[in-house]
């Protein structure tokens, strides 16, 4: 279980989080939404070691994952897959991927996680030896989820995966997480496309100016008005 | 055929600009910290070299297997002792950083030089220095060209391990994104720390090579560090082969330029190339 409480972080001076407490337990799909700025990136990168807080706690399984060293919060089974995929450009596929398994636990078992993650991509498997920069954007967001799965993490957190990819390949993206989320894996989910996020988690939360502005079932906070207006348009609208 | 004896002898010291090069852009490729001591590493190789052939009569190349494990181990030290601070700081402001510690380093290698080896000239005479084969018209002298033989053995094994070992993929992917690196559980620390010490591997590699080839003194690192400069700005980083043969483009221009319009031309044309290469493609003819 992720517990995090009272968690206040920022850049130089201006705060990007002021005290925030939330927890993803295991085998949940948690979404976290909220308008650009409301401090989402920073409260992942906070949770994988990118970001230093200012205050509050960070607990995984019992953990202070706060104190940990950035490279390790991977071998302790917390996986991030960054916004932007932030993939290695000039390598193969399968290198960016065996990359993912790089933590001393994961390394000597790649070959097995390897076909794990060709089997739930299997035109990865196709491309294996092709540089990612030359991957449509589609294929480099399975890659860049493909390579946080390497090392078998327990809770797999995505920054807006489905950022600048078309419906239906949000949507492929988006069932490979249940599947993902199926063999017990915890995903804690950033995501701009509320409905699509909403659709699958299990429970949300709704980050306004870096504090929790709501929280509740996926189906609670779809049908809560201020998230209709704010994150569905005037409309509500089904984007 | 005098121009072709020419070029052919530009091509030779050319596989050494690579060598040299190629450690210089190992560090700042990974590092992002430009060490403008590299020339003063690539001396100190020379003097070890050297060291060994007057004191104990080990030959230059054989020198090799015992100079690359010791400025192995120098560069893990001075890694540790200087310049795994300036990583610490922010990427804006490491190369500054690195400058001061680098010209430091430098002005101190040199002056501990001088101090042990005076500031004359010194090589490496061997009982085949002066042997030539010919080839055409052209004669080409033995010792130089097992030093371009052995520059690019050593940057293929640089490339080997940099493709193969689980460390080298961990090198490269630094140099692309540390935080997706720090991401997929590298300790980028460490992969600084190895990249690092295998530029200054490198660096005293070519120093050994230059003395056996050329000659070494205290003064001659600047230079070294210039033409290294030059051959990464030239090939752009991230190909050790293109590295290499930015080098061998280098000792061809400068050969061709001495050759056309006189010597003192030669070490002009390497600094045209630099200002032109900045301003019609920065990013190198190999690079990313």
């Amino acid at each position: 279980m992720l517990e995090i409480r009272g968690l206040r972080a920022g850049y130089g001076d201006v705060p990007a989080l002021s005290g925030v407490s939330l927890t993803v337990r295991e085998g949940e799909i948690v979404a976290l939404l909220g308008p650009n700025g409301a401090g989402k990136s920073t409260l992942l990168n906070c949770v994988a070691g990118l970001v230093r807080p200012w205050a509050g706690t960070i607990v995984w399984d019992g953990r202070d994952l706060k104190a940990a060293a950035a490279h390790l919060v991977i071998e302790h089974g917390v996986a991030l897959v960054p916004e932007g995929r932030r993939l290695f450009g000039g390598m193969s596929v399968q290198e960016n991927l065996e990359l993912g398994a790089f933590a001393p636990r994961a390394w000597p078992k790649r070959r097995a996680a390897l076909e794990r993650v060709y089997a739930l991509f299997p035109v990865l498997a196709e491309r294996r030896r092709v540089a990612v920069q030359a991957l449509s954007g589609g294929q480099q967001q399975m890659v860049a989820v493909g390579r946080a799965l390497m090392a078998s993490p327990r809770l797999l957190m995505l920054d807006e995966p489905s950022l600048g990819l078309a419906p239906r390949l949000v949507a492929a993206i988006l069932e490979a997480l249940v599947a993902i989320n199926r063999d017990g894996v915890a995903v804690f989910l950033v995501e701009q496309n509320v409905p699509a996020a909403l659709s699958l988690a299990h429970r949300g939360y709704l980050l306004e100016g870096g504090r929790i502005a709501g929280e509740g079932s996926g189906t609670d906070l779809m049908a809560n008005e201020h998230v209709r207006r704010a994150y569905l348009g005037p409309l509500a609208v089904r984007r | 055929m005098i121009l072709g004896q020419q070029l052919l002898l530009g091509l030779l010291i050319g596989g050494l600009y690579g060598l040299a090069a190629a450690g210089l852009s190992l560090i700042f490729g990974v590092m992002r910290v430009l060490n403008v001591a590299h020339g003063e590493l690539i001396m100190l190789g020379g003097y070890g070299a050297f060291w060994l052939a007057a004191l104990l009569g080990v030959d230059p190349f054989a020198s090799l297997v015992l100079v690359i494990p010791g400025s192995l181990l120098l560069g893990a030290v001075l890694y540790t002792g200087l310049f795994g601070f300036v990583v610490r700081a922010h990427e804006e402001t490491r190369v500054k950083n690195s400058l001061l510690i680098g010209f430091g380093l430098a002005l101190a290698l040199q002056a501990l030089a001088v101090r042990l080896w005076t500031a004359d000239e010194r090589s490496i005479p061997t009982s085949y220095s002066g042997a030539t084969i010919s080839v055409g018209p052209l004669t080409i002298p033995l010792v130089r060209l097992a030093t371009l033989a052995l520059a690019l053995v050593l940057i293929g094994a640089l490339q080997l391990l940099l493709s193969r070992w689980r460390w080298g993929k961990a090198i490269r992917a630094t140099a692309e994104d540390w935080q997706a690196a720090l991401l997929t559980g590298i300790d980028i620390r460490r992969a600084y720390l190895l990249a690092f010490a295998l530029g200054t591997a490198l660096a005293g590699a070519a120093g050994t090579l230059v003395t056996v080839a050329y000659s070494v003194s205290p003064s001659i690192g600047l230079e070294w560090t210039l033409k290294a400069l030059i051959v990464v700005v030239l090939a752009g980083l991230g190909s050790m082969m293109g590295t290499f043969v930015g080098g061998l483009v280098l000792g061809l221009a400068e050969a061709a330029s001495a050759a056309t319009f006189g010597g003192p031309y030669r070490e002009i044309v390497g600094l045209v190339i630099f200002v032109v290469v900045l301003a019609v493609r920065p990013r190198g003819l190999f690079g990313r």
